[in-house]
C-alpha cells in the first residue's frame, strides 16, 4: 500500500452530493410529509467520505439501540428528522447503513402484528387460569 | 425427518417467527436483504411481503474446472447472520466441496433433489466445462458435460457463478488446452444468470439467490446475462477516483506523487472503464476496501477473456492530458477516450490471441 495515511486526502468530496440529497428529502418531509431512505451501501465512497458525511451531519438528542438479529444503532443527527440507521449482525459486522429522513424511523414503530400478539401475551399473564383464548372485550 | 418436512413446507415468515424473530427483526432482515440485492430501500415493503410467503427452493451446486475460489468467496461472505438465514431457506442439496456425503451417496442426493423438485430447482455452476476430452474433468466418473446436461434438464434456472462458468475464465484462456467452454455455450433452453468475477463478490452471489427466493424469478440481465443491479454500471463510472480522471490527474507509477494522492490508476493498467461489476460500492472484506482503494487498478475479472486482454499493467489507452485538461471538453473527452480504449483493447486482445500457439498434451509431456 503506497498511500501513507497522513497524505491521503480527508475525503474525496463524495459526501457533498449526498448532503444535497438529504436537503431535498428534508424539503419533501417538511412540505409533503413524505419520508425518504438513502442506502449508503450503494454510494461509491472513497476513504474518508463516510466519516466526512457523518461528521457534517453531527449528532442530535436521540439515540436508540435495537437488539434483534444483532445490534442496530439509530441516532438523530444534528438536523431534526434526519436519522442514521446502522444495522449490524450477531457478529457485530455492519449489514446496512442508511440515512432515513422521517419523523420517526419506520423500524422503531411497534409493528401491528407484534402489538396484537403482545395483547394476547399480557392477557395470558394477567389471567393464567382462564381457559378461553382471550378474555378481552371485542371492540 | 418430520422437522425436515416442516422446514420444506413452512414459509420464511413462519420459520422466522418460530425462531423468535419479531416483525421488527424481520424488517431489519428485509432491509439488509434489499441492500444485498442492490434494490432501493423503497422496495423493503414489497420484499417483506414476498419473503413472508417464500418457500425454500432446492439448490444443486456443480463444481467443474475451477479453483474453488467462488465457494471460498461465498463461505466468507461478511454478513453471516442474514446470509445464513437466506441459506437456511435454500435447500443446498448438493455441493461436493461442502457436503459430508461422498461418492455414490453424494450422487444419490443430487438425483433425489432433481427428482423431488422437478422443474423447480436451481442449478448453480462454478467452473468451465472441458469439451476436448471428457476425461479432463470428472466427478464420480461422470464427465462435467454429462453431469451438466442431465442436471439442468429439470431445472427452473441456472446460475453460472464466476468467470469460468460464465465465460470460460482461466481454463478458456489461450491456448485453452482443455477446450473449456462456459455454461451458456452448452445450455440453451433454460434461463441462465451469469454472476461473473474471479471470484464474484460474495454478496452478489447471495443477492441473486435471495432475488430468486424473494420473488421466485431471476433479476433483470445485461447483454452478457449478468444482473443489471450489480453489473449495470462500469467500475470507472462508480469509482471514487473518477474525478481525478476527469481532471487528467493520473498516477504514473505505484510510488509516485499521484499514487500517494490517490489519483486515477488508468495509466497503470486499470481496466475500470471496460469492466462492469459492483466492487466500487459493495467492496470486499466486510466492506473494508476494494482493489482501486488499495492502490491497484481493476483487472477486469468480471469481463469475458480478461486473462487475454494483453497485460494487467498495460493501459487501455493513454489519455491526452492536454485535451482533457481544457475546460469545457472534459465530459466529451471522457466519452471519446472510453470508446478509444474499447477499440484499442479489442485490438490488443486480438494481437495477444494471435501470438499464442495451442499447446497439446504431447507438448506438455515433452517439457516435463
Amino acid at each position: 500500500m503506497v498511500e501513507p495515511k497522513d497524505e491521503v486526502p480527508l475525503n474525496h468530496s463524495n459526501a457533498t452530493p449526498v448532503l444535497h440529497e438529504v436537503l431535498h428529502a428534508l424539503q419533501r418531509l417538511a412540505t409533503l410529509d413524505e419520508p425518504t431512505t438513502i442506502d449508503l451501501r450503494a454510494i461509491p465512497f472513497g476513504p474518508g467520505d463516510e466519516d466526512a458525511l457523518l461528521s457534517q451531519l453531527g449528532t442530535g438528542e436521540v439515540k436508540i439501540e435495537l437488539d434483534t438479529l444483532g445490534k442496530s444503532t439509530i441516532w438523530e443527527t444534528a438536523f431534526s428528522g434526519v436519522w442514521i440507521i446502522d444495522h449490524q449482525n450477531a457478529e457485530s459486522e455492519r449489514i446496512a447503513l442508511q440515512i432515513e429522513v422521517a419523523h420517526v424511523p419506520a423500524i422503531i414503530k411497534a409493528q401491528t402484528e407484534d402489538v396484537t400478539e403482545s395483547l394476547q401475551l399480557l392477557d395470558n399473564q394477567l389471567n393464567p387460569n382462564r381457559t378461553e383464548t382471550t378474555g378481552l372485550r371485542e371492540e | 425427518m418430520a422437522d425436515d418436512m416442516k422446514r420444506f413446507t413452512q414459509t420464511l415468515g413462519e420459520s422466522l417467527r418460530e425462531r423468535g424473530v419479531s416483525r421488527r427483526g424481520f424488517l431489519k432482515f428485509c432491509t439488509a436483504t434489499a441492500s444485498m440485492m442492490a434494490l432501493p430501500p423503497t422496495m423493503v415493503p414489497a420484499i417483506a411481503a414476498a419473503l413472508e410467503k417464500a418457500r425454500r427452493p432446492s439448490v444443486i451446486w456443480l463444481s467443474f474446472q475451477e479453483c474453488t475460489g467462488c465457494t471460498e468467496s461465498i463461505t466468507r461472505s461478511h454478513s453471516p447472520s442474514v446470509e445464513n438465514l437466506i441459506f437456511d431457506h435454500i435447500s443446498l442439496d448438493y455441493h461436493h466441496t461442502l457436503q459430508v456425503a461422498a461418492g455414490d451417496a453424494a450422487e444419490a442426493a443430487r438425483e433425489a433433489a432433481m427428482h423431488e423438485n422437478e422443474g423447480k430447482y436451481i442449478v448453480v455452476v462454478d467452473g468451465s466445462i472441458p469439451l476436448d476430452n471428457p476425461g479432463f474433468s470428472t466427478i464420480a466418473g461422470i464427465s462435467n458435460l454429462q453431469m451438466l446436461e442431465e442436471t439442468v434438464a429439470g431445472a427452473a434456472a441456472v446460475v453460472a457463478v464466476g468467470s469460468c462458468a460464465a465465460f470460460g475464465g482461466l481454463p478458456h484462456a489461450d491456448p485453452n488446452p482443455t477446450g473449456a467452454v462456459s455454461v451458456s455455450d452448452i445450455v440453451h433452453d433454460k434461463p441462465i444468470v451469469n454472476v461473473s468475477g474471479c471470484p464474484p463478490i460474495p454478496t452478489v452471489i447471495t443477492g441473486v439467490l435471495a432475488h430468486f427466493l424473494t420473488f421466485g424469478s431471476l433479476p433483470e440481465l445485461d447483454a452478457l446475462g449478468r444482473p443489471m443491479v450489480f453489473y449495470g454500471q462500469s467500475i470507472h463510472d462508480r469509482c471514487y477516483r473518477r474525478p481525478f480522471y476527469d481532471k487528467g490527474l493520473f498516477a504514473e507509477t505505484f510510488d509516485d506523487e499521484g499514487a500517494r494522492k490517490g489519483w486515477c490508476l488508468y495509466r497503470l493498467g486499470c481496466k475500470g472503464p471496460m469492466t462492469y461489476n459492483a466492487c466500487a460500492t459493495t467492496k470486499w472484506n466486510e466492506g473494508t476496501s476494494w482493489p482501486v482503494e488499495s492502490g491497484h487498478g481493476c483487472l477486469g475479472c468480471s469481463e469475458p477473456d480478461f486473462w487475454d486482454a494483453g497485460g494487467f499493467y498495460n493501459a487501455l489507452s493513454i489519455p491526452d492530458s492536454d485535451i482533457i485538461r481544457r475546460a469545457g471538453v472534459v465530459a466529451a473527452a471522457g466519452v471519446a477516450l472510453g470508446a478509444a480504449a474499447g477499440a484499442l483493447n479489442r485490438s490488443t486482445r486480438a494481437k495477444a490471441a494471435a501470438s499464442h500457439e495451442k499447446v497439446t498434451i504431447d507438448d506438455l509431456d515433452k517439457t516435463s
